[in-house]
């Protein structure tokens, strides 16, 4: 394995963990129009504060993919045909999602309206289930053909292990945009945000429980390397904790960053265990597929590397950029901080 | 059906779909960007209420453009494992540098521009439209990259290895004459679109009598930015036609219905029918001297037919591709996309000029049939865009990389036909139910028309039967 191979594998973990972080709390306000919100005034409040940047941030998942086709033509070959249905499923979702964001708010009776507001929900609770359910069977071993493609059935996707893993990362996902809204917005929603988080924090204690006792039975994770698994997964708990601690002590930012941080640390526990592999075979491991031998030459990988880090820190300047203008609390009713027209 | 039957509708159908979005998107970005760059330049607030009123439009459009253009991406592994494997070294890195480059460009400064009418100065906020119509350029400009490769490969070489084709001149693959062709014709076809939509839907409210200097400023927009576009696609058009006869001469040949070589000069099909079993051409009504004009610029030279290329590319491939490959292309879609698309790109010029000439002299408000007309062609670019790419697509057959890969050996190998039936009969009532709910959305703006907030807020008044008035 090569050092531009190795740094490619790390950037495709970088750019996953870019997604969960940041669309990861837009699934969750996203979730959040059903579990949290009194009326449709509350509702409005809380996409207001996605409503500038969720675009944005769904470009994470779009460059992780084309960056997966580029330096890895055959890990993503792999992947997207063989997890075909649940990537179709994971598109549905993406599709009914964003055009709700402008599509409910051109509704003028309340039934249509309510009808993109339905789908704004599913198609933002679908996906971080999908994907929980996509990364955690995908680690746990799928049948691979001499071919390099799956030849899977039921069983191979949606398991013990994966369902726990997709509901792991929508639970996650939730609570990191409860976080977010706390730090967004002001009045009664931000309190019940709080107070349904307080809740929730329990649930995911057992749930992190239940998904490491999984890892360690379904994964050869903390078998093959015990030390960083070990510490990526206490690592986890001890955000996790720090989360809670931000939420009972009024420490928005700290519980906001914490769950990121939750969810990075699930990306980078999931990379850590598949190095040196980038497909695990659950018929042996000959038919691994392994990072030396899944990349693209290194023509193209030493190219990419040199526009990847040329353009990405702009990208990151002018996102962050816009978080910092977007930094306002959004109140409730109409007009507020910011709307469609000013 | 097959699985390669079904994952070739497929790509077909999302292409189509996705691309009645791409070129109005990026062609409105451009409009409003205009319409704004005159409100800051003449400060009248006219200007502004445009931009803002075709803004909400452009929105529209792009939130659908967005939904769909993510399953082009996912598609190629998804349907397309095989042609991932041999050409992921080279086809991957523009699409990754189309996401880094040009979608985190369009979308934070969309997102910044329209919920930032209050919060900026108005240079800056008119910075973020010309960005976004820089991210949209370059976003086209990379997936055309990678749509030229597929057409005329370059700066690659084949390993025999691994069976993979290999990138070994990215700077090749970015001088590809066959992008620098493709990519000026696309773009500009793209503000084409974007003009003549808003040229369309502003006379249609001129038919109306509604808002009428807000929709005759905004025609005017329309038409000259339109007018400029379509000449400029239609030049460029010229220009690949000339490459085409040399690189790919059986697209060519079809595309003006020629099975047995010309004479010299040849003349033009203007309407034909073919029997495409028997490969000839049954009936057509010719232009004599047309064809070496427009192929060839000049009232001579003479152009090979289908069944001289045939013969001419066995010859080349047969060795590599075995005997039984059929290089013939869909002569039926191939001949009538291009007179359609060569055809209303005219017509177009020909209604620009038109409609400007009598704006300038105004008398245009009292021809109201040519209002009409204008109006109707709100859905003339969308039908000559899927024209042009029908052509582009399909004559390219039987190869993804021409020459190089077919599209047989290109499909997922472990997707079956059950999955792939599925999947193109949920994205089918998907699209048709999200294009229904556009054109329902995009009609409503129109009928509310650009005023409409402040008679809302009147009409409130007079109508609250809860207000401190009512009682």
């Amino acid at each position: 394995m090569s050092g531009l191979q190795l740094l490619w594998f790390i950037l495709i973990a970088v750019l996953f963990i870019g997604f969960f972080f940041l669309e990861g709390f837009d699934y969750g306000v996203g979730m959040a129009t059903r579990f949290l919100v009194k009326n449709e005034e509350e509702r409005d409040q809380v996409i207001e504060t996605i409503g500038p940047v969720w675009d944005g941030n769904e470009v994470w998942l779009l460059t992780a993919g084309g960056a997966m086709f580029a330096s890895f033509p055959e890990w993503y070959a792999t992947l997207f045909s063989g997890y075909y249905i649940i990537l179709f499923l994971i598109l549905v979702g993406l599709i009914i999602r964003g055009v709700s964001f402008e599509f409910r708010e051109k509704m003028e009776t309340a039934k249509s309206r309510n009808f993109w507001n339905w789908t704004l929900f599913i198609g933002s609770i679908l996906p971080p289930f999908l994907f929980g359910l996509m990364f955690t069977s995908m680690v746990r071993g799928m049948p691979l053909a001499a071919d390099k493609g799956i030849y899977a059935s039921f069983g191979d996707y949606v398991n013990l292990f994966s369902v726990v893993g997709g509901v792991a990362v929508t639970l996650i996902c939730f609570l990191h945009g409860l976080n977010y809204i706390r730090l967004k917005t002001e009045g009664s929603v931000r309190e019940r945000a709080q107070k349904l988080s307080k809740r929730l924090y329990p649930v995911l204690f057992v749930g992190l429980v239940v998904f490491a006792v999984l890892v360690y039975l379904e994964t050869d994770f903390i078998q093959a390397r015990p030390v960083s698994s070990l510490a990526i997964l206490a690592g986890i708990v001890l955000c996790a904790c720090l989360s809670a601690y931000g939420t009972w002590k009024d420490k928005e930012l700290l519980s906001f960053l914490t769950t990121g941080f939750v969810l990075a640390g699930v990306v980078v526990l999931i990379f850590n265990g598949l190095f040196p592999r980038v497909m695990i075979s659950s018929l042996g491991s000959s038919t691994d597929l392994l990072i030396k031998n899944a990349s693209s030459t290194p023509y193209t990988l030493s190219l990419m590397s040199k526009i990847a880090f040329t353009i990405l820190p702009f990208v990151l300047a002018y996102q962050a950029w816009s978080y910092y203008i977007f930094g306002k609390r959004i109140g409730l009713g109409k007009g507020g901080a910011y709307s469609h027209d000013g | 059906m097959s699985v390669l039957t079904l994952a070739r509708f497929q790509f077909a159908m999302t292409t189509i779909f996705h691309y009645f979005f791409v070129p109005l998107s990026i062609g409105l970005a451009l409009v409003v960007a205009v319409m704004e760059t005159l409100y800051v330049v003449k400060k009248k607030e006219i200007y502004k209420d445009m931009a803002k009123f075709w803004g909400h439009i452009f929105l529209l459009s792009f939130a659908v453009g967005v939904v769909t253009g993510i399953i082009q991406e996912f598609q190629f592994g998804m349907n397309w494992s095989a042609y991932s494997r041999f050409v992921g070294d080279i086809f991957g890195a523009p699409l990754a540098i189309e996401a880094l480059l040009a979608f985190f460009l369009e979308s934070t400064f969309i997102g910044l521009w329209s919920f930032g009418w209050t919060k900026f100065s108005k240079k800056l906020h008119l910075v973020f439209i010309w960005l976004v119509v820089i991210g949209s350029t370059l976003s086209a400009f990379w997936i055309l990259l990678a749509n030229s490769f597929m057409q005329h490969p370059v700066g690659y070489s084949f390993n025999s290895v691994t069976g993979r084709a290999e990138l070994n001149d990215f700077l090749a693959v970015i001088k590809n004459p066959q992008l620098w062709l493709e990519f000026p014709h696309v773009i500009f076809a793209a503000f084409l679109t974007g003009a003549f939509v808003v040229a369309g839907l502003s006379a249609w409210k001129l038919f109306k009598k509604k808002d009428v200097e807000f929709f005759t400023r905004s025609l005017r927009v329309g038409l000259v930015l339109g007018g400029i576009a379509a000449i400029l696609t239609v030049a460029v058009g010229d220009l690949q036609t000339k490459a085409l006869i040399e690189e790919q001469p059986m697209k060519f040949a079809a595309a003006e219905g020629i099975y047995e070589n010309t004479d010299d000069p040849a003349s033009w099909s203007a309407v034909a029918l073919f029997d495409t079993k028997e490969k000839e051409t049954k009936f057509s009504v010719e232009i004599p001297y047309m064809l070496s004009i427009l192929g060839n610029h000049s009232l001579s030279g003479s152009f090979k037919g289908m069944n001289q290329v045939n013969k001419e590319l066995h010859e080349k491939y047969d060795s590599k591709f075995g005997k039984d490959m059929n290089y013939y292309v869909p002569t039926n879609v191939l001949f009538w996309s291009f007179r359609i698309m060569a055809g209303f790109g005219t017509a177009l010029i020909a209604l620009a000029i038109l409609d400007l000439f009598l704006l300038k002299k105004g008398w245009l408000m009292k021809q109201r049939w040519l209002l009409w007309v204008t109006g109707v062609c709100t859905f003339v670019p969308f039908i000559a865009n899927t024209s042009g790419w029908l052509i582009t697509e399909m004559g390219r057959y039987p190869w993804t990389v021409y020459g190089v890969f077919t599209v047989a050996d290109s499909v997922s190998p472990n997707v079956t036909a059950n999955q792939m039936l599925f999947t193109n009969i949920v994205f089918f009532l998907l699209f048709a139910s999200l294009g229904a709910v556009l054109v329902y959305l995009i009609r409503k703006e129109m009928n509310k028309g650009p005023y409409h907030e402040e008679q809302e807020i009147k009409e409130n008044v007079a109508l609250d039967p809860f207000s401190k008035e009512a009682f």
